[in-house]
């Protein structure tokens, strides 16, 4: 209710300028339009000129069209009414329900202290062998499905969503397709689980800008669960629509690109975002597990790259299989010693193995003779991927673990695993006799 | 009166201020929020408009808020109280900050660095009438450890008189121990601690000296085949998740210097965390102390504000100069370069200023290489030496070495540890590549040996890429026990097992004695008789050295390891192999290995023919 300006003196892309004195940085502004209604952001100001960044996109917007600043920052409610709920990226609800007010808190609040963080210590079980043996998932870590358009995503994302123990899922959905969406929201039904799920949705149909907002709004509320104690799982599908969103908008502001048209600060613009990944003490969590596709399935795009930097691991999801090559999980080392004193060095072992593996096939592309040695390596790459890799496998890591020393033990003498003796004599199946090399 | 000036506009962190009185280049200012006040920096001036980048968010800023100017360039301050700490990248202790402020960072909050009411026990070591200058000691506390020298600020010019000097007893680090006159007699008093600019390098030292003394770093592939010198620079570029943050945690606590200064450099906060938890509870094997009392650690991690962010690294090498001071060894471990030089990048696209390869502006390169030359072996003025080392990671886009950080740094620095997605793909630690990294400094091992066993690896890779193409049949026995001689080396030596208790860190005495039993072992010749022959060999013999790899030094258990090694060695290494003979093959070995570098012919020296002799009888053997 306080300014209202109605001479809009330059639209160019989703960027408007206006003549207004006393703005802000930051402050939201709301257009009216023939469209409707749209939230714009203060960007930049210069001299007397604001620069407002529109939500809904500059179409249709009107130089005499009215701009009224609300002289605050972007909003969201916070309270336990959200669980259940499907939003857009403005925070408006897209599902027919009523709109929520009450205890309004500001998007995209300080940083965390560093000397405040916990060092993350739980595991999060998910059944899938290549996460929970090769790359556990921790809480409080944030990590990224590296894969391209035509993987089973968000299945893989869903799947994960169910069987982990958290007490609230955010889906933060970017670009998405609506049938994507229709089915990770069906998904979350029919498995009794969208009572304790939030879903801000931005489609490929809405504004660009809006896609922007998603990651804020999803992480805002998943910062203030987790203040109040819930283990909060994010799940954020596909940040290339995210950072596709910022080069766009980048380039309408006429900056320098740094590589492929994508600004410079793309890596703070992401970080800013994962970062809100944390483990409060004596409060809650905030996980987020992330798809990035990449183009050409290239992990030097900017988008992946950045985003390798950024989170604590990946998981490459090529095939219809999440591969043990590339694959990692950086937190993994604060969790795996606390499971079984084999898992890490069975973990080790089995990758190496399967690298040799990986040159042996080469090898035999090429048409070489394989050598005995070789052929042990071939029936271990084809055991290891259907027992363990398929993504139809489930089981406990227990079972995992059992599994990759049969696998081991069918294939190999121990010399040839690098494992230490101890772990050997403790660990390797009796029922075979042991051939001495 | 205050110089103050009004804001005419904004840009993300970066604002312009109208100004009336005089303004310097790099000084701070605070742009004044409602209760709050945002510290910014000066860096650009023209007309009566300053550019200034803000170290804080600025949203809620608007068109003509005050902003005060303080005259005083971006500082960091210096004394006693330093170790220990854990400090953004302007120096604001972060712990005290939790302590006020709970979970979150709030902006326009400031605190002073120092614990102002620590007491410290000063021991004078100057009388009234002693003349002094910049640098010079006036006394000395204790600070953990260490002998912490209370010094003239460094800035002071002239040569100086004391006139009094504080008895010995418990000071605040702003109780004053001394007072000094200048030569027109004007009095200075002296407190335990200073201020110095943060962007200034410390040069109150007589000469610099060469880096010739190997830095210890236990990490094994370093130490022995690419070594760090005390007063050099080395930087480790790699793809995400190569392992450079690991690398530098481990140096970070087996390093065998006296302080290490941790710049978490736009880089995940989740690292900073584990070093500071278990940091206090490592105990240092060489001065029997907590190691987070040799430890500074900055931390402007990727989600605090990018111009801090920038400034951290300055922030960092400020306070390792002022130990230095003191003839410390200072180590500081910088994760990463690239997002300083991103931060860089940020505010140059914001000044609008011409940019360069990649965006970045155009004195990058001349900026990198400021700040590695801080580094230094240096001889103070009262004899003794004193050195920082600068270890940086660089994070090139796409992991491609071709980039300008990455370029640039190459540039300047004296050892280069590049590490290789292949190498960390398959798991091999430190994913450091043998093949494409050096070093210019000298190391714990002689040189000689040094560039025999990389010829070796080189030799073992051509070998291994050959079977590619050729099979494994394809290649002679003699070429496959190189090869896996090669596997044997890399596989026990110069991978490490971050995790291992034992094997994470290697002393150096250790490092001696297993480098010259594998040298035995490549060096010989083996009494094998085919290729799996050769396999089983190195298996086994991998398998005993892992177990020798983690056993304790001097412990039974490494006394047997090594003893079966022997055993087996001496079972395969070929009979008769007298030193003369050893000695031959081993040139010949080396020659070709040469020959393989320089693709040159040596057969015509005499030396050469003898070789070529040998060859023969050799060959002769296999037959
Ligand atoms: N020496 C090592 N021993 C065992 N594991 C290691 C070692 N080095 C790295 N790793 C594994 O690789 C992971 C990534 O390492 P690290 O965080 O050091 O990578 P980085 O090169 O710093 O990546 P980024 O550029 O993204 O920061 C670790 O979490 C760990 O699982
Ligand atoms: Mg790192």
């Amino acid at each position: 209710m306080r300014k209202i300006y109605n001479k809009i003196t330059q639209i160019s892309g989703n960027v408007i300028v206006l003549s207004a004195t006393g703005i802000k940085y930051g402050e939201l502004a709301v257009i009216k339009s023939e469209r409707g209604d749209s939230f714009a952001e203060v960007i930049r100001i210069d001299g007397k000129l604001v620069y407002l960044q529109v939500f809904a996109g500059s179409g249709g917007i009107s130089t005499g069209d009215e701009v009224r600043f609300l002289g605050k920052q972007m909003e969201v409610s916070f309270s336990d009414n959200l669980l259940g709920r499907v939003f857009d990226g403005t925070g408006r609800p897209r599902d027919g329900g009523p709109i929520l007010t009450k205890n309004l808190i500001e998007i995209g609040g300080p940083t965390v202290n560093p000397a405040k963080r916990l060092i993350p210590s739980n595991m999060i079980h998910t059944g899938i062998p290549m996460i929970d043996l090769f790359n556990s998932l921790v809480e409080s870590q944030k990590i990224s499905i590296f894969t391209t358009s035509g993987e089973p995503y968000n299945e893989l994302l869903a799947r994960v969503a169910l069987q982990a123990k958290v007490d609230i899922i955010i889906l933060g959905g970017m670009g998405l397709r609506y049938d994507d969406y229709l089915f990770l929201k069906n998904t979350l039904e029919s498995e009794g689980s969208l009572s304790r799920s939030i879903l801000c949705i931005h489609t490929a149909a809405d504004p660009v800008v809006e896609c922007i907002m998603v990651p804020d709004i999803s992480l805002t509320i998943a910062e203030n669960f987790a203040l109040h104690g819930k283990k909060v799982l994010v799940l954020l599908t596909d940040m290339k629509n995210f950072c596709d969103a910022l080069k766009e908008i980048a380039i309408t502001m006429e900056q320098v690109p740094s590589n492929r048209g994508y600004p410079g600060d793309l890596y703070s613009q992401l970080a800013a975002r994962y970062e809100k990944a944390v483990d409060f003490e004596d409060a809650g969590s905030v996980t987020i597990l992330s798809i990035t596709t990449m183009p050409g399935n290239d992990v030097t795009h900017p988008v992946p790259d950045n985003t390798g930097y950024i989170t604590e691991g990946q998981y490459y999801l090529n095939n219809g299989r999440i591969e043990p090559f590339g694959s990692l999980s950086r937190l993994k080392q604060f969790v795996n010693k606390k499971t079984r004193d084999d898992h890490r060095p069975l973990m080790d072992a089995m990758v190496q193995l399967y690298a040799y593996y990986q040159e042996v096939l080469e090898k035999k592309a090429m048409g070489f003779r394989m050598t005995r040695s070789d052929n042990r390596f071939l029936k271990y790459g084809i055991l290891f991927e259907r027992n363990l890799m398929d993504l139809s496998v489930e089981m406990s890591l227990e079972e995992a673990l059992d599994t990759g020393w049969r696998i081991l033990s069918e294939c190999f003498v121990p010399e040839e695993t690098g494992i230490r003796t101890e772990l050997i004599k403790k660990f390797w199946p009796k029922e075979k006799p042991q051939v001495n090399a | 009166m205050k110089n103050t000036g009004k804001i005419v506009g904004i840009n993300k962190n970066m604002i312009t201020v109208e100004f009336e009185g005089n303004v310097k280049q790099n000084e701070v200012a605070y742009a004044v929020l409602d209760e709050s006040r945002l510290k910014t920096e000066v860096i650009r001036i023209r007309g009566n408009r300053a550019d200034l980048q803000v170290f804080e968010d600025t949203r809620g800023l608007k068109m003509d808020d005050v902003v005060e100017f303080t005259g005083e360039l971006l500082s960091v301050e210096l004394g006693p109280g330093l170790l220990g700490q854990l400090y953004d990248g302007l120096q604001n202790p972060l712990h005290k900050l939790a302590g006020e402020l709970g979970f979150f960072l709030q902006r326009g909050k400031h605190i002073n660095a120092l614990p102002e009411d620590t007491k410290w026990e000063f021991t004078p070591c100057v009388k009234p009438g002693d003349k002094l200058q910049a640098a010079d000691a006036v006394g000395t506390v204790k600070e953990g450890g260490f002998t912490h020298k209370i010094m003239v600020p460094f800035h002071l010019p002239d040569r100086y008189e004391v006139v009094e000097i504080a008895e010995s007893g418990e000071y605040c680090v702003k109780d004053q121990v001394a007072l000094i006159k200048d030569k027109r007699g004007s009095f200075i008093p002296l407190s335990m601690m200073f201020e110095w600019p943060i962007r200034k390098p410390v040069t109150s030292y007589r000469e610099r000296l060469d880096p010739a003394e190997p830095l210890i770093t236990r990490i094994r592939i370093i130490d022995t085949l690419f070594p760090v010198a005390k007063g050099g620079t080395y930087c480790i570029p790699g793809p995400f998740g190569a392992g450079k943050t690991v690398l530098q945690q481990i140096t970070s606590r087996n390093a065998k210097v006296d302080i290490v200064i941790v710049a978490a450099c736009g880089e995940r906060a989740g690292e900073v965390v584990e070093t500071i938890k278990e940091f206090p509870g490592i105990i240092d094997p060489f001065t029997g102390r907590p190691l987070m009392e040799r430890t500074i650690i900055v931390c402007n991690t990727s989600s605090m504000p990018v111009a801090a962010r920038e400034a951290s690294v300055y922030t960092a090498i400020t306070m390792a100069e002022y130990y230095r001071q003191m003839g410390l060894d200072v180590l500081i471990l910088a994760d990463s370069t690239s997002r300083w030089a991103q931060a860089m990048r940020e505010r140059s696209s914001r000044l609008e200023e011409i940019p360069g390869e990649e965006a970045f502006p155009a004195y990058l390169e001349s900026t990198i290489a400021g700040f590695y030359e801080r580094s230094g072996l240096v001889r103070l003025r009262d004899g003794s030496t004193g050195a920082i080392t600068i270890g940086g990671t660089v994070s090139p886009a796409g992991g491609n070495f071709e980039e300008p950080v990455t370029q640039a740094t190459l540039k300047v620095v004296g050892a280069f540890h590049g590490l290789s997605r292949d190498r960390s793909d398959a798991r091999h630690y430190p994913a450091i590549d043998p093949l494409d990294s050096w070093s210019k400094y000298t190391g714990i091992i002689d040189n000689r040996s040094r560039n025999h066993t990389v010829r070796l690896l080189s030799k073992a890779h051509e070998i291994s890429q050959m079977m590619k193409v050729v099979g494994e049949e394809g290649i002679t026995l003699d070429d496959y026990i190189l090869y896996l001689k090669g596997e044997f080396f890399d596989n026990v030596y110069l991978q490490q097992n971050a995790f291992d208790p034992v094997d994470m860190a290697t002393s150096e005495e250790r490092q001696k004695k297993v480098f010259s039993i594998i040298k035995e072992i490549i060096d010989a010749t083996l009494d094998l008789n085919n290729k799996d022959d050769a396999r089983n060999f190195f298996n086994r013999s991998r398998q005993i050295f892992l177990d020798y790899n983690s056993s304790e030094w001097d412990t039974n258990d490494f006394l047997e390891n090594e003893r079966l090694i022997r055993e087996l060695f001496h079972k395969y290494r070929k009979a008769g192999t007298e030193i003369e003979t050893h000695i031959f093959r081993q040139a010949l070995v080396e020659s070709e290995m040469d020959s393989h570098f320089s693709r040159a012919k040596t057969a015509k020296t005499k030396k050469g023919e003898k070789l070529t002799m040998v060859k023969e009888e050799n060959e002769e053997d296999i037959q």
